[in-house]
């Protein structure tokens, strides 16, 4: 792999090592590493980027399926093609790529929010302590276990996340179970469908409590009608059955019935959550509604020199959003290089029901540009396709966009930024407030 | 050394046998392992401590609350002095928090000074009562309404995982056979001259002496020597723990002034960085419902958002219920029967992991009275246990360890940062874990708020190794936990 350990450690006291760099990314997935890949092609600074993982790559390296990378090298690549494309554009352009280190907290826990920024990571090769100029998070999401959905029941085995399911079939390539429930009707869910399949265990059933599936309509045609995956709709997961391994999971649907479908394994996908401990523990502001930082146009987190791109602010668009992110903050993060300023006001952004989350979520009304291009955001309900997105700050409409087509919940909805230079300062932190008129 | 886990039973007379490997039956075999004694620790399940030790609210007490003059209050005492130097000895990891009783009305806030007048009656004086604007600066993250409380500066976390493996360890290196997968289904009592004998699984077990400590099962042990002192009615309790980012919330173990319903639902840190919420308390039949139930985490929930409301914007890491072994008395059920050369140690609730070392000895003493002439006691190694808990330094913080040993800085489980070393050591010691789960109670590994999404098939690999010999559970109706697992965390 392109990773590069670390220097030995100079002396011969073991301890901690002190070293700088210009730039720290945390997290080798698609959005840290298409960032430190521009960043070191200017030449100008020195980019490190540091995994926890063995390998470079985040989650599309477990991904096995096609799809990858049309945007950036026009043609079809698999997840983990797509992650060795990003990590050799990084160590080409001079990143510095390290993977087996973990960044396990801030040096300075007791003022969490003081410069310099400092970070303790822990690798085989021993501990050290960073001094960057500006460190980028780029640590990704994870889709919510079992516990966290608060499902009742024994704690057998055979229970999976998508990501576990992933890494169990394709890369330790070993056995899961025979009969398989799919919990979840979205974009990753018929993923795990088809890992299944791959393992060779029977997807017995499909799951959602909405009303209808929440993927590309062909995926969820194939599934059904090619490969006889059925999908139960208006019904969630009552109880977990079985002792030692699952037995079977009682469903309750939406019109009070209750039915036990018998599975030995049962895959939680979905329910994304970003993996913010690192902002947490590093005193960096988060967004109530994404739980990721809360981000500006600009990657800027509310702690200067600390940016935020990728799945951690949006859980979870494609790969190659969280890509292109990574390409757009080069330039915020050269910026800061130069001027050093974190952004003085922030305006938050804050959605109305059924609208669930936007990101970015803080407009800097000193620089209203918005390097993505625009808004990502979900609803959690269908919106119908002459539903309009209103935006308002103080009762004044600043925008209003019509969809063009009808939005569904655990997909991507849009809105363009056109409207940010018209934010304005003032009015003392009165939101701006992004509502539906259907 | 010797731990079996299959295959029949040495064919030797055992001077006791300690039926039953929790928190409880591991620390008598300790206990016995002092004296020049052959002794036996035999275990249903295929692993220590996996039956109610493994599932509880992990508190060492003072003592506090217990009815004063009966035998659980003394016994809780001595073994709390006992269990607290023996951690600090072994490197178990305890912090001394302190509790704080929780007054939420003036009904409540009135019988305050009652419990500290029970608690002097139990020994303990260094309660003090707290007004409403202290507690409210000590506990900012209290839900509204809170009108004062009662502190208890000794109270305790402590690691209940570790504690029953040290006792298990140490009992085992000083020559105590642990016979696991060794379920008892009857017993031969010895007459004067002959030894019992067991009939288990795994073929006959003889010995002279015989220790029921059999947990929720300590009843039906009884009836085989045809004894009906008590039953165990399990009494489940559902608990959700909170992710570690919420451990910053609340800086005591936070108590419900205990009512004539029981002692309630309790906030707690816990030693691993996590917070706990929980018990609830249902009296069942059954006694291996250890599942969790949709009533029972919405009336935590419920409890929860009232205790704690920024508790509950937390990402929840596990869900787990234990079941206690609660019986129709009042007290702790130990029983000396000399002349059948049993002793039976039953209705040991959620106090006996506090109380499990001055069981242990007074155990060891019924069995002197009965004539069993152990000997002279000699001291045992110290054993030295992996630190589980996040108040003392982990491996992967430990530059001269790494230093020395590279596989302890490489982070397999990145929530819980458990290292390649850890999960080593484990899988290599002396009672090795039986299942991923039994893993997860050694290293924490599997424990954290992903729950497998990133390290979960890597952690499974390493404990299917061929290299330590663990079953494999290749096929697909085999599965990476054990039989009973299910109140684990």
């Amino acid at each position: 792999m392109n990773s590069e350990q670390p220097p030995a450690a100079t002396g011969r006291a073991p301890g901690r090592r002190e070293r700088a760099v210009d730039v720290l990314v945390v997290g080798a997935g698609p959005a840290g590493l298409a960032l430190a890949s521009r960043l070191a092609a200017t030449g100008s600074v020195g980019v490190e980027v540091v995994d926890r993982e063995d390998e470079p790559g985040g989650v599309p390296r477990h991904c096995f399926h096609s799809g990858f990378g049309l945007r950036e090298a026009g043609r079809p690549m698999t997840g983990p093609a797509y992650a060795l494309h990003w990590a050799d554009a990084a160590v080409h352009a001079g990143a510095t790529l390290r993977t087996g280190v973990t960044v396990t907290g801030w040096s300075d826990a007791a003022v969490p929010a003081a410069a310099p920024l400092r970070v303790d990571v822990t690798s085989p090769a021993g501990t050290e302590r960073i001094t960057a100029r500006a460190v980028v998070l780029a640590t990704g999401a994870r889709e919510r276990p079992r516990a966290a959905r608060l499902v009742p029941g024994t704690r057998p085995g055979g229970v999976f996340t998508t990501g576990d399911l992933q890494r169990t079939v394709h890369v330790h390539r070993r056995p899961v179970g025979r009969r398989a429930v799919v919990v979840g009707a979205e974009s990753v869910s018929y993923s795990a469908v088809r890992t299944l399949r791959e393992a060779g265990v029977e997807v017995v059933a499909m799951v959602t409590e909405l009303p209808y599936h929440q993927a590309a309509p062909v995926t969820a045609l194939d599934a059904r009608l090619r490969h006889g995956v059925p999908l139960l709709v208006g019904a969630r997961v009552g109880e977990l059955l079985g002792r030692g391994r699952l037995s079977g999971v009682a469903l309750r649907h939406r019109d009070g019935r209750s039915t036990t479908v018998a599975c030995d394994t049962v895959v939680f996908t979905g329910d994304w959550i970003p993996d913010h401990e690192l902002a947490r523990r590093g005193g960096v502001t988060l967004d109530r509604a994404t739980r990721g930082p809360a981000v500006d146009g600009s990657f800027r987190t509310d702690r200067a020199g600390v940016f935020a791109v990728g799945s951690l602010l949006h859980a979870v668009e494609p790969a190659g959003t969280a890509a292109r992110e990574g390409l757009l903050a080069a330039g915020p993060v050269l910026r800061h290089l130069t001027d050093g300023t974190g952004p003085a006001v922030r305006v938050p952004v804050e959605v109305d029901a059924p609208l669930l989350w936007i990101a970015p979520n803080r407009i800097d009304p000193a620089d209203p540009c918005v390097a993505t291009g625009g808004f990502t955001l979900r609803t959690e309900s269908r919106l119908g396709p002459w539903s309009s997105l209103v935006v308002s700050r103080g009762g004044r409409v600043l925008h209003r966009q019509r969809l063009l087509r009808s939005a569904v919940p655990n997909r991507t909805v849009r809105l363009s930024a056109a409207w940010t230079a018209n934010v304005g300062a003032g009015a003392d932190g009165e939101p701006v407030r992004i509502s539906v008129e259907r | 050394m010797t731990v079996t886990v299959s295959g029949p039973l040495p064919d030797e007379v055992y001077d006791v046998a300690v039926v039953g490997a929790g928190v409880v039956g591991a620390a008598i075999a300790r206990e016995l392992a002092r004296y020049p004694l052959r002794t036996a620790l035999v275990e249903a399940s295929g692993d220590v401590g996996d039956g109610t030790s493994k599932a509880n609210t992990a508190i060492l007490h003072t003592g506090f609350d217990a009815v004063p003059g009966s035998l659980e209050a003394r016994l809780v005492r001595e073994g709390r002095d006992r269990l607290a130097v023996y951690a600090e000895e072994c490197g178990i990891p305890v912090e001394p928090i302190g509790a704080l009783l929780v007054a939420w009305d003036d009904e409540q806030l009135a019988t305050l000074p009652a419990l500290a007048r029970k608690a002097a009656r139990n020994g303990y004086r260094r309660t003090r009562t707290v007004c409403a604007d202290e507690l409210r600066r000590r506990e900012p993250h209290l839900g509204p309404g809170a009108v004062g409380a009662l502190e208890v500066p000794d109270e305790s976390v402590i690691c209940p995982w570790t504690t029953t493996l040290a006792y298990a360890t140490q009992a085992v290196r000083a020559g105590v056979d642990l016979h696991l997968n060794c379920r008892v289904d009857g017993v031969s009592e010895g007459s004067r001259r002959s030894p019992h004998r067991l009939s288990t699984g795994r073929g006959p077990l003889r010995t002279r002496w015989l220790v029921n400590a059999a947990g929720l099962y300590a009843d039906e042990f009884d009836r085989l020597l045809g004894h009906t002192d008590f039953s165990v009615t399990p009494r489940r309790g559902q608990l959700m723990v909170f992710d570690k980012l919420a451990r910053g919330l609340l800086t005591h173990i936070l108590l419900p002034v205990p009512t004539a319903l029981g002692k309630g639902v309790l906030v707690s840190p816990t030693v691993y960085g996590n917070v706990m919420l929980g018990p609830t308390a249902e009296d069942l039949d059954d006694k291996r419902a250890t599942g969790s139930t949709a009533e029972g985490l919405a009336f935590l929930t419920e409890k929860g958002r009232r205790i704690m409301p920024d508790l509950l914007e937390e990402e929840v890491t596990a869900v787990y219920a234990g079941l206690r072994a609660a019986t129709e008395h009042d007290d702790y059920m130990i029983r000396s029967h000399p002349g059948q050369r049993y002793v039976t140690v039953g209705g040991i609730r959620s106090t006996g992991l506090t109380a499990s070392m001055a069981i242990a000895a007074y155990v060891v003493d019924l069995l002197s009275e009965a004539g069993a002439e152990p000997g002279t006691a000699a001291d045992l190694v110290p054993v030295t246990m992996p630190n589980l808990g996040e108040a003392f330094p982990r491996p992967y913080e430990r530059a001269e360890l790494i230093a020395a040993d590279p596989a302890y800085g490489a982070i397999v489980c990145h929530c819980e940062r458990v290292t390649r070393g850890e999960i080593r050591d484990a899988l290599a010691a002396d009672i090795p874990p039986s299942s991923v789960e039994g893993l997860r109670r050694r290293t924490r590994a599997l424990g954290g708020r992903c729950q497998g999404f990133y390290c979960g098939a890597a952690v499974r690999a390493l404990f299917d190794a061929p290299s330590h010999g663990a079953p494999s559970y290749g096929a697909p109706a085999a599965d990476s936990s054990s039989h009973g697992s299910e109140a684990a965390r």
